[in-house]
């Protein structure tokens, strides 16, 4: 197990550097900061003198060097918009989006799993059919789309929920319920196929010629074998949300780390940038690695070696 | 009927309506067993054998099956009438069931001593009781050290003791009866023997009923008190073991007994030694796990798959080689179709070396030797037209014969294995396993090859489809004076057919010799074992 | 007395009737509208796809006036009401410009960027994914990481860049929606080669002597097509989500260009007051997602010769 972490570390690894690479040169694609910095009337020496001071005017291979030394001390540079150390900013907006995945997460796995293996328990049952469709349609809408119509309901008309921000547990409410819409449409689906695939299986007559109930053979002899793929799925899922739910922190003015890259990259603030995919990578990385672990705690068929 | 019958099914009736017509899968089916007793449900596949004592543990599906008449009587009590709740209550306490492929049948990932308990609590019993009592039972069907093996999983064991730890799972709470669903069609013929003996000294012991379903006659031979034979959901005959063995009365039975293999005499009227030799191979070595050309080297880690084997083929010769899963021999084959290279030793194909060769003259070679493989369901590509299927190997070798030939000559291949023409724009998935077969072997007649090697060609059909496919492949052997290397794991199946014999055992060549010698003068005592094991196939009247 | 047994007793108890699979020309079509009306949520599917897709080609050259005609009168004209005619039954903009319209013209630029997308991404992800599972040496090594790379970028910061640096035309839209969408393709395709290449008929293919661009293209390469299309079609409706998504955030086509998802963005701002501006649009998102992926799960079913079989069988004699 542990000469298995140390494999994935370093493809990780590798993974990573071309990331950053990416990052670091694509951002610098997007202009000079000197743009939005300085007055629109600064003369041609002050712009060099920000420019110098900022680093921007080496060749761009000494300016990858420099942030790849600065890196190994875990200097990421300053925040040109916060004036603060670019790794403060992100790690500050970063618990808000990692708050949002913990919550959403265990909801959509939850709601899903039920949902999915009851579905699969009777193929082409109500249930079933009900199952099916809903979550179809929950996979098919557009989560801004969502978001705006559900402050519209609950904040504008009903006046039940805050429209924006984070202060109370109220204010998750929202926010939460659209994002775990779409990735709860799509694991159901997920849940139910393999479920079926499982409850199809030998093991499964077996437990029945055992006189084993149907709610034990559906939860605990089928679901622990058709839970791989639903993992597989369910990472990318969260990880698409640690990468940073930009629209629902938009819509809600969640301070996450999505809506901050994309304001980084409007405002040409490359070090928060880099930071921020740093960040988020790492945390996908470990996500990564917590999926294997589970997939070998699950099946205990899977060794890594 | 006796009186004292545990178990009763009474023109039972189940129907599979599909829109293509209702399959009546059962029909109008009546068996009995009573304490202590064994009775054999004897077909093939399709023949509706397993889904009559299936209905009995309420394993048999409603929709989209449908119980269309009968009783299913336990205790005089109709089962069919009992609720659900009171039905899971009898299964696994009074009843209980083993299946054939233990490996699927066993939960992978949980341990098995979790299962075998499993079956005592659902039944109430506490888990401290179910325990201690789960050590027993595997203590009981033969496992070593129970304690540390209760708490492995099941890929952890081999496909004998994984049957054994099923049966201990089925025998926890001292049954009535045992329903055995082909428990030893999975698994090697050593092993086979082995599982049925533990069988009936658990039935001396306990006095349980056993409902034995195969379509093994030797199985039947070995086992049974009485016997019913099924064909297409009905039963054609009953009658004792004894009875049916010796005297069969329905055409049916009597076809069955006849398609055993190894029961028409020795393939001796084929003298070859007069051939030239087609095919050597020269101490030839598959290891695992070191580096080819360093076999000096191969340490304790090392898997030796195939060890030193020797062998000639001549032409006109048919050999068969004989081994259990581990054998070596599917080695070995990989080896001769170029799909594995050995580690040491060479094989030369009409006196040239196939490893030294060049990627063109591998090429040509490859023409001359052609392979059937054993599961044709596999082998064949499923969207591909028989036609595409069976071109292939001029698709692959474009010089041999203009496209525009093709489909005519594919046709006189598919009438050349016994198919219709007009099967041609089919898919291999409309035809039976049989039949499926017979198109791998038109395939591998398509390029005219010397030598065909047949692995385990005929291990996944039926008993007769056996036979019928061992008639085609001797008939072509005349027709064309083809050399096989026929590749089985038992020594009845290439008895009649192959004129000289190899027996391989732990990558091993253990005995070699024509089929005649080594079957009336074993050497080795794995030999031995292995005729012991397989010479029950052949009924002494035959 | 035994004669009267009735016919229909006898194909009873025949085997399967067994229909020709492939046929050419006009059969080959006809058997697939057939098969389509046999799942008729799939069949319903089919007829709205078509219709948008005619929607889509002729729109544009039929209602771009329509589309674009300011009209004061109309401003946020409500929907239901047929007193300004037929185009106005949806309702009308800010501009006064006719829903209904708007939505049929912003069609094209839907569907051309969300198909074109998965096109390209289909066959990039798709190819590289056959080499990588067949050559799993360093080449499938290299592939799959420079996969794992664009997969832990967020995606919708590449969106970003790539769209603040060069113009958000439709065609970068449509290549950056191409290039986060070919590791799905890539890594789909991969883990289905690793297990099909296992399987008894490619190793009696390379028996044989077959070389590795015919056991790839001949024998793999299909088993993989159904896969593929039914994760091509859930994409395609994935990458209308993510475009709908771009143009909510200003980042994706820009005005005058319309597609759906820069109308929902739009009507964001009378939400309070003329919600059908955003809704419309939406519903249009929606329903051809949905049916994109009735339509997948229905060609997953017919594009394997099994499966079909057994269609055939069961529903033939309906």
């Amino acid at each position: 197990m542990g000469s298995f972490i140390c494999k994935r570390s370093f493809q990780s690894l590798i993974s990573l550097i071309v990331l950053v690479m990416l990052v670091f040169f694509l951002a610098r694609l997007t202009g000079s900061p000197a743009d939005l910095y300085l007055p629109q009337d600064a003369s041609a020496a002050v712009r060099h003198d920000f420019n110098e001071q900022m680093g921007f005017n080496d060749p761009l291979y000494v300016q990858f060097v420099g942030f790849m030394v600065g890196l190994l001390h875990l200097d990421m540079g300053q925040s040109l918009q916060f004036s603060r150390p670019a790794l403060d900013v992100v790690l500050q907006a970063f618990p808000t989006t990692l708050m949002l995945a913990a919550v959403t997460m265990p909801l959509v796995l939850l709601i899903s799993i039920v949902t999915g293996s009851l579905a699969a328990y009777k193929p082409g049952g109500i249930f079933d059919r009900l199952a099916s469709f809903i979550s179809l349609l929950g996979a098919a809408t557009p989560n801004f789309w969502v978001a705006i119509v559900g402050v519209l309901v609950f904040a504008v008309t009903l006046r039940l929920l805050p429209t924006s921000g984070t202060g109370t547990p109220l204010h998750w409410v929202l926010p939460v319920a659209v994002l775990t819409l779409r990735p709860t449409g799509v694991l159901v689906q997920v849940v139910r196929t393999s479920m079926m695939t499982a409850l199809s299986a030998a093991y499964i007559k077996t437990a029945r010629a055992k006189g084993v109930s149907s709610r034990a053979i559906v939860f605990v002899h089928a679901l622990r074998n058709g839970l791989l793929p639903v993992i597989t799925v369910a990472s990318d899922q969260a990880a698409g949300i640690v990468n940073g739910a930009v629209i629902v922190e938009t819509v809600f003015g969640f301070p996450g780390i999505g809506k901050l890259m994309i304001d980084s990259v409007l405002l040409r603030d490359f070090t928060v940038i880099q930071a921020a995919v740093l960040v988020t990578a790492l945390a996908v990385f470990v996500i990564n690695i917590l999926v294997d672990i589970t997939y070998a705690l699950v099946d205990p068929r899977i060794r890594y070696n | 009927m006796s009186e004292q019958s545990l178990l009763q099914i009474r023109n039972l009736s189940i129907d599979f309506p599909s829109r293509a017509g209702t399959v009546h899968a059962v029909a109008d089916v009546s068996w009995s067993v009573g304490r202590g007793e064994t009775l054999a449900i004897l077909g093939e596949s399709g023949s509706g054998k397993s889904v009559s004592a299936s209905a009995v543990l309420d394993l048999v599906d409603t929709p989209p099956a449908v119980i269309a008449n009968g009783e299913i009587l336990y205790r005089g009590r109709d089962l069919l009438k009992a609720t659900r709740g009171e039905r899971r209550a009898i299964n696994g306490r009074k009843i209980s069931m083993i299946f054939q492929d233990p490996l699927a049948a066993l939960n992978p990932v949980y341990p098995v001593g979790w299962q075998i308990a499993e079956t005592l609590r659902v039944h109430g019993v506490d888990k401290a009781t179910a325990h201690a009592r789960v050590i027993d039972l595997l203590k009981k069907v033969g496992i070593d050290d129970p304690e540390r093996r209760a708490k492995q999983y099941p890929h952890q064991f081999s496909g004998g003791q994984r049957q054994r730890i099923m049966i201990a799972s089925a025998i926890a709470l001292e049954p009535e009866l045992l329903i055995a669903d082909e428990p030893t069609s999975a698994l090697d013929v050593t092993v086979q023997a082995q599982v049925l003996a533990l069988l009936k000294e658990l039935q001396a012991e306990s006095g349980m009923g056993i409902v034995l379903i195969t379509h093994d006659l030797a199985v039947v031979e070995k086992v049974a008190d009485r016997v019913i034979v099924m064909q297409a959901g009905r039963v054609v005959e009953a009658g004792t073991a004894t009875e049916i063995m010796n005297s069969p009365q329905h055409p049916y039975t009597r076809r069955l007994l006849d398609a055993m293999p190894g029961r028409h005499g020795f393939a001796t009227e084929l003298s070859a030694s007069d051939g030239n030799v087609l095919l050597e191979v020269d101490k030839v070595s598959r290891i695992y796990g070191i580096e080819p050309g360093k076999i000096a080297e191969a340490g304790p880690k090392a898997i030796r798959a195939v060890d030193e084997a020797s062998f000639t083929l001549r032409g006109g010769e048919t050999l068969g080689i004989v081994g259990e899963s581990g054998s070596g021999k599917s080695t070995l084959a990989r080896m001769l179709l170029g799909l594995d290279h050995p580690t040491a030793g060479t094989i030369r194909f009409d006196g040239k070396d196939l490893n030294g060769m060049s990627a063109a003259d591998t090429f040509k070679v490859r023409r001359r030797m052609q392979f059937v493989f054993q599961d044709p369901t596999a082998s064949l590509n499923p969207r591909m037209t028989i036609e595409q299927i069976v071109s292939e190997p001029w698709a692959i070798h474009s010089d041999v014969l203009p496209k525009r030939e093709w489909r005519a000559k594919a046709v006189d291949l598919l009438e050349r294995v016994g198919l219709k023409a007009d099967h041609i724009d089919r898919h291999p998935h409309q035809f039976s396993g049989g039949q499926r077969q017979r198109i791998a072997i038109a395939r591998a007649l398509a390029l005219q090859p010397e030598v065909i090697v047949c692995d385990e060609a005929v291990s996944a059909l039926d008993v007769s489809i056996q036979a019928q496919v061992i008639d085609l492949l001797k008939q072509l052997r005349s027709d064309l004076g083809l050399s096989y290397i026929f590749i089985a794991h038992d020594l009845a199946l290439v008895r009649d057919f192959a004129t000289d014999v190899i027996v391989m055992y732990r990558g091993q060549i253990v005995e070699q010799g024509h089929t005649q010698e080594v079957y009336s003068n074993p050497k080795h005592d794995y030999t031995k074992r292995l005729l012991i094991a397989s010479m029950a196939h052949i009924p002494k009247a035959a | 007395m035994h004669s009267s047994t009735p016919a229909s007793g006898i194909t009873e108890m025949a085997p399967p009737l067994i229909v020709p699979v492939k046929s050419s020309g006009r059969g080959a079509a006809r058997n697939a509208l057939w098969l389509l009306w046999q799942d008729k949520s799939a069949f319903v599917s089919a007829i709205l796809l078509a219709l948008v897709l005619g929607a889509a080609i002729i729109g544009p050259w039929l209602l771009a006036d329509q589309a674009r005609a300011v009209n004061l009168m109309a401003r946020n004209a409500a929907p239901f009401s047929l007193s300004k005619g037929w185009l106005f039954f949806l309702g009308a903009d800010a501009l006064g410009r006719s829903l209904l319209a708007r939505i049929i013209v912003a069609s094209q630029n839907t569907i051309v960027i969300a198909g074109s997308a998965v096109l390209l991404s289909m066959h990039v992800g798709g190819v590289l994914g056959l080499i990588a599972g067949y050559k799993e040496g360093w080449i499938g090594a290299i592939l799959l990481r420079m996969a794992d790379a664009i997969m832990s970028f967020p995606s919708m910061l590449l969106a970003v860049i790539v769209l603040f640096v060069f113009s958000p035309g439709i065609e970068n839209v449509i290549f950056v929606l191409a290039v986060s969408r070919i590791p799905i393709f890539l890594r789909t395709v991969r883990a289905e080669v690793l297990e099909i290449k296992e399987r008894m008929f490619v190793t009696a293919a390379r028996a044989m002597g077959a070389k590795t661009e015919r056991v790839l293209f001949r024998h793999i390469a299909p088993m993989v097509m159904p896969t593929v299309i039914n994760l091509a079609a859930l994409e395609v409706a994935f990458v209308m989500l993510v475009e709908s998504g771009l143009s909510f955030l200003g980042i994706g086509i820009q005005p005058p260009e319309v597609t759906w998802g820069l109308m929902v963005a739009d009507g964001r701002n009378y939400l309070g007051s003329a919600w059908w501006l955003s809704f419309w649009p939406g519903v249009a998102i929606m329903m051809v997602t949905i049916a994109l992926n009735l339509l997948s799960n229905w060609l997953r079913l017919v594009t394997d010769p099994v499966e079909r079989w057994r269609f055939q069988t069961v529903a033939g004699a309906k």
